[in-house]
């Protein structure tokens, strides 16, 4: 393609108009700051109207809503989670820990009727260190660990933006592990004593 | 002291609500809000702005020249603070009623590229000292057309007294002593026979009285910009190339100080444009026939309704070209330092000396 040449403008009265140009256009802006964008949902029909005016929002006091399905904190639903560790295994930067007991006796079912048989006496998310990339939610069998439409949770001092979700005190959880303990010992016995009598048999 | 401790007052209040009007107006350009916290709508801001500098620390860099340091700040408010001492605030309300204000107001002022001096060259920082050699040869340069450009008014006036061009300037003419007699007519042209002088209002401000001024305003403006330091002529101060230039080292106190005295530069080169180009205190209403507006809106002089309508109508027109220079700093970029040159010899100072020679002329159709 042929170039054709830029037309250089030049000359008092050009200079002039842009001068004025410019101090329009700050004009027009500095006059429509009466108007100022209001907090819509994309879906919202106003949302592509409101060309003119401020566009901060005070954040605090408002915000632009986020999609329902928005993907943001985790949320663990513990009454659903089987304890299944997947999700601290695919998790990319460690941010999930969890400990696991096995149950003595039978704990019920989660919603989807997956048989429970580990309890979590620690279920920690550390939110400071989450990136978000939803690994651990795509591997959860039971749908229990989800993201939420929550993403303004700051806190003052970084130890609370660890997320502790188990449903167990410190004593039950201990009050499972020696049940547990136990219930192996007596197992133990158990199969000595078997062992024990087939040798005499 | 009165006077001192009044106009510290007055410029004090003023330049609180600059500050505050500056970061609404830069916001609303730019479609922000600008401050919405401090007090309703951010009202009280600045206010906080300049508690919290009181209350810090005040740090002389261990490298600096500690005097010179320590005096610059005082020295350049000083010089900005004592240029408000000839400026008519109404008719009979002048902190200092000298017959030679505007030369006075010229020498004084230019006090203030000592102070920059002192101060770019006392924080011992490449910075400050670029900065403050900038302003300095930009100051200097422009106050070539400046002070041509007031030498043109000087010439149409006949008068180097400020409150003395102000009475020329409107209805109330003839109350000045020594100006019982005078007349004004319309664009300055006593051939055209049309007598201005009871008239008043926007027909005798000195844009009008003789219309060359009016380029001469337009020069004074430009150069009043690059006086101050304001954009687009902030090559001093430029942020982004020099942190902020002569006032870098400075915080606290001294800090404040410094911005104070930039605010009331501002302040000041616009109430001179409006004492000598824009009719001063007098209000731009003129009388027409019956309708006596120019009087109905002047008070009368040496009373309390004078000295409230001519402080209202000075501040108003103050007002009004603080917010142009707020406008053209956020319209327009800022200038390389060839092209701030350029303009200050090439331009500005030809076109100013055209313009005394033409007000020069002007003035013979005048009498």
């Amino acid at each position: 393609m042929e170039r054709t040449a830029i037309k250089k403008h030049t000359g008092f009265w050009y200079v002039v108009k842009s001068l004025l140009s410019g101090l329009s256009l700050t004009w027009k802006h500095f006059k429509n700051a009466r108007n100022r964008r209001t907090p819509e949902y994309v879906t919202d029909e106003n949302y592509f109207k409101q060309a003119d005016g401020q566009v901060t929002l005070k954040y605090p006091y408002e915000a632009i809503p986020v999609p329902d399905n928005g993907r943001y904190r985790l949320h663990n639903e513990i009454d659903d989670c089987i304890v299944c560790d997947l999700c601290a295994k695919i998790c990319p930067v460690n941010c999930i820990t969890i400990e696991s007991v096995k149950a003595t006796e039978d704990i019920g079912m989660t919603s989807d009727g997956t048989k429970k048989r580990l309890y979590a006496p620690v279920f920690d998310i550390d939110m400071a260190k989450c990136c978000y990339c939803g690994l651990c939610t795509t591997v959860c069998p039971t749908d229990c660990l989800t993201m939420t439409p929550v993403y303004d949770f700051p806190e003052v001092d970084i130890k609370n933006m660890v997320y502790h979700f188990t449903d167990l005190t410190p004593e039950q959880a201990e009050e499972k592990k020696q049940l547990f303990a136990k219930q192996q010992e007596e197992m133990a016995a158990a199969k000595a004593a078997v062992l024990a009598a087939r040798k005499k048999a | 002291m009165l006077a001192f401790l009044l106009t510290l007052g007055a410029l004090l209040g003023v330049v609180i609500v600059l500050a505050y009007a500056e970061r609404k107006v830069a916001a609303f350009m730019q479609d922000r809000v600008g401050p919405t916290e401090a007090g309703p709508q951010g009202s009280l801001q600045a206010v906080a702005d300049v508690l919290k500098l009181l209350q810090k620390e005040d740090i002389v860099p261990a490298a600096a020249d500690k005097s010179l340091f320590k005096l610059a700040p005082i020295l350049i408010f000083a010089a900005v603070f004592a240029g408000f001492a000839v400026v008519p605030f109404a008719p009979n309300l002048i902190p200092a009623g000298i017959g030679i204000g505007v030369f006075y107001l010229l020498a004084i002022v230019s006090l203030d590229v000592v102070g920059l001096l002192m101060a770019g060259w006392g924080s011992n920082n490449k910075y400050a000292m670029l900065g403050a050699m900038r302003s300095v040869a930009q100051i200097v340069s422009y106050e070539i057309p400046a002070g041509l450009a007031i030498l043109s008014v000087v010439m149409i006036t006949q008068s180097l007294d400020f409150q003395e061009i102000s009475y020329q300037q409107g209805a109330l003419m003839n109350q000045f002593p020594g100006l019982e007699y005078e007349m004004n007519w319309l664009f300055g042209i006593e051939a055209l026979g049309i007598n201005t002088t009871t008239i008043g209002g926007i027909t005798t401000w000195n844009i009008f009285r003789a219309p060359i001024l009016l380029v001469s305003f337009v020069i004074y403006f430009i150069a009043s910009l690059a006086e101050s330091n304001r954009a687009p002529f902030d090559i001093p101060e430029a942020e982004s190339e020099l942190v902020a230039g002569f006032h870098v080292e400075y915080s606290g106190f001294r800090f404040a100080v410094l911005f104070l005295a930039e605010y009331s530069m501002m302040v000041l080169v616009c109430l001179v444009a409006v004492v000598l180009f824009l009719g001063s205190w007098n209000t731009p209403l003129p009388n027409i026939g019956p309708v006596a507006l120019a009087y109905w809106t002047s008070g009368t002089v040496g009373e309390v309704s004078g000295i409230l309508w001519g402080i209202f109508w000075l501040v108003s027109k103050t007002f009004i070209l603080l917010f142009l220079q707020l406008q053209l700093r956020w319209t327009y970029p800022r200038l390389r330092v060839d092209q701030l040159m350029h303009l200050c010899w090439k331009v500005l100072t030809p076109v100013a000396l055209a313009v005394v020679l033409i007000a020069g002329i002007w003035r013979l159709l005048m009498v």
